[in-house]
């Protein structure tokens, strides 16, 4: 077990990439905060990890809200003692040129997508710092290192969150805080239906479109978690301010 | 053990990084084959393998010269069957400018370092692709992204293994070949303090410079024998064409 001890806050931890990760990480043996706006779903994942033997709970909480980010920071610290790993992980998509987009939607992208993790990470640091380290993973993007179209202001907060991390990486490094990202290309989630349906597509033929890429398909959460464990683990510890693309080679070329 | 019954190919195995990684690779299961020039030290490692109950041969190669890495992959198939993994890894280092760097020790960094990675895959990639599949991980570097001090010939080669890396991800993901590299920040290998020797440096205070990084220390070979395990092992299937960083952040800013 690659966790065994440590104690992980996960953001957007109800479905895709967040549950996936959740479920890894308490497999690890690590004991579970999960963070979400949606309840129901977020409940079942960690009665899912209970259930098998885990530790978990659950908070309904909005990422953009410091009070919230707050309140879910004193929680796990009340119940586990302490948080080793945070992973950033609550993410929203708009697929739209400038001209397309509204106003109210860039603040929602962007406030989700990179404020959160400012918001959370300023709770959580001050306790890995008293605990003598930590790791915080950043969820960014492919499109965080590359544009792709109708997806300004997606790209514009994914690049955000590949710079932050790696501004977070040096401030941070010596007080031996960690603090990477992962690039996942098109993974097999809710926000890639989404997508097709943002964009009017048929939703077979834009997971198709998705799978052109070296490997010949999408990624499947799992293999992204995969990742988030390897950054999350002590297998990482020289590896910090690092953007780790996971997308089947769909950079590549 | 994450790679039972792998076969690996390691060039460069008989000291620093890759004499890391065949312990690793042999401790997770795999049967190892390393090259390396100097057959002392290559027979070292294979016994340090064969007495842990692993299994490992040592086969004398200069990866400058076709016919000795289609001998070396050869062998490796005669003696284990087949080939799962291949690292590319023989590298050598010249502190010098554009200046400084004569035509022979160009030709010197770029042959082994660039040139032995594609004849070595050359070699490996009809038996992977034959039996359905296959990883190759390439040894690059932070200066294959970024450029250094007296690194001109070092630099160019690291970087054409990075774009080398990424185009044959785009040629044989297809075909079920992975093809990533690694860059690792200055580690604990023959390769430091000979750096500093020819930089004319004494160790103390190269090594402050080498350890002015956010992490506040250079790397261990086992930290970067761990990244490369990551993307040897199926923990990695969704990624191709990567550049993994493990640096301690020397690269983040």
């Amino acid at each position: 077990m690659q966790l065994a001890g440590k104690v992980a806050l996960i953001t957007g931890g109800a479905s895709g990439i967040g549950r996936a990760t959740a479920l890894l990480f308490a497999r690890e043996g690590a004991a579970i905060v999960l963070a979400d706006l949606n309840a129901d779903a977020g409940h079942r994942v960690a009665a899912q990890i209970t259930q098998s033997g885990g530790r978990a709970f659950f908070e309904q909480m909005d990422v953009t809200q410091a009070a919230d980010c707050k309140r879910l920071v004193e929680r796990a610290i009340r119940e586990f003692g302490r948080i080793d790993i945070l992973f950033n992980n609550a993410g929203v998509i708009r697929r739209a040129t400038v001209l397309e987009l509204s106003e109210d939607d860039w603040d929602r992208v962007m406030t989700v997508n990179v404020k959160s993790i400012y918001l959370l990470s300023r709770e959580v640091i001050p306790h890995m710092q008293k605990a003598g380290g930590g790791t915080i993973v950043n969820t960014a993007s492919g499109w965080g290192l590359a544009g792709g179209a109708k997806a300004a202001v997606y790209c514009a907060s994914k690049g955000a969150v590949v710079l932050l991390t790696k501004a977070m990486a040096i401030d941070h490094g010596p007080q031996n805080i960690r603090v990477n990202c992962i690039c996942p290309g098109d993974t097999d989630t809710g926000m890639l239906r989404e997508e097709a349906q943002q964009l009017g597509e048929d939703h077979s033929r834009f997971l198709a479109e998705s799978a052109k890429r070296p490997l010949g398909r999408v990624g499947t959460p799992e293999e992204i978690a995969q990742a988030v464990l390897y950054l999350a683990s002590g297998a990482s510890s020289f590896v910090t301010g690092t953007a780790l693309v996971v997308d089947g080679g769909g950079l590549a070329g | 053990m994450r790679l039972e019954n792998k076969v690996a190919l390691i060039t460069g195995g008989t000291s620093g990084i890759g004499e890391a990684v065949a312990e690793v690779f042999a401790r997770e299961g795999a049967k190892v084959a390393i090259t390396g020039r100097n057959e002392s030290r290559g027979h070292a490692v294979t016994a340090r393998i064969l007495q842990s109950g692993g299994k490992a041969v040592f086969l004398r190669t200069d990866v400058r010269k076709a016919a000795e890495c289609q001998r070396a992959v050869d062998e490796t198939l005669r003696s284990f069957g087949r080939l799962d993994i291949l690292f590319n890894n023989a590298g050598v280092f010249f502190p010098q400018t554009a200046l400084e760097c004569s035509e022979e020790k160009w030709d010197l960094q770029i042959d082994i370092n660039l040139k032995g990675t594609f004849l070595m895959s050359k070699s490996a990639l009809g038996p992977m692709i034959a039996q359905g599949g296959g990883v190759i991980i390439n040894n690059s570097s932070g200066w294959g992204l970024v450029g250094g001090d007296k690194a001109v010939a070092y630099c160019a080669s690291k970087g054409g293994v990075v774009l080398l890396t990424k185009a044959m991800a785009v040629d044989h993901g297809r075909q079920g070949v992975r093809v990533n590299c690694v860059c690792p920040g200055d580690v604990d290998t023959p390769m430091l303090p000979e750096d500093a020797r020819l930089r004319g440096l004494d160790w103390k205070t190269y090594l402050a410079g080498c350890e002015n990084r956010p992490l506040g220390r250079i790397g261990t070979v086992d930290e970067i024998a761990k990244a490369v395990l990551f993307l040897a092992s199926d923990d990695s299937s969704f990624m191709t064409g990567a550049a993994l960083v493990v640096d301690g952040g020397g690269t983040a800013d």
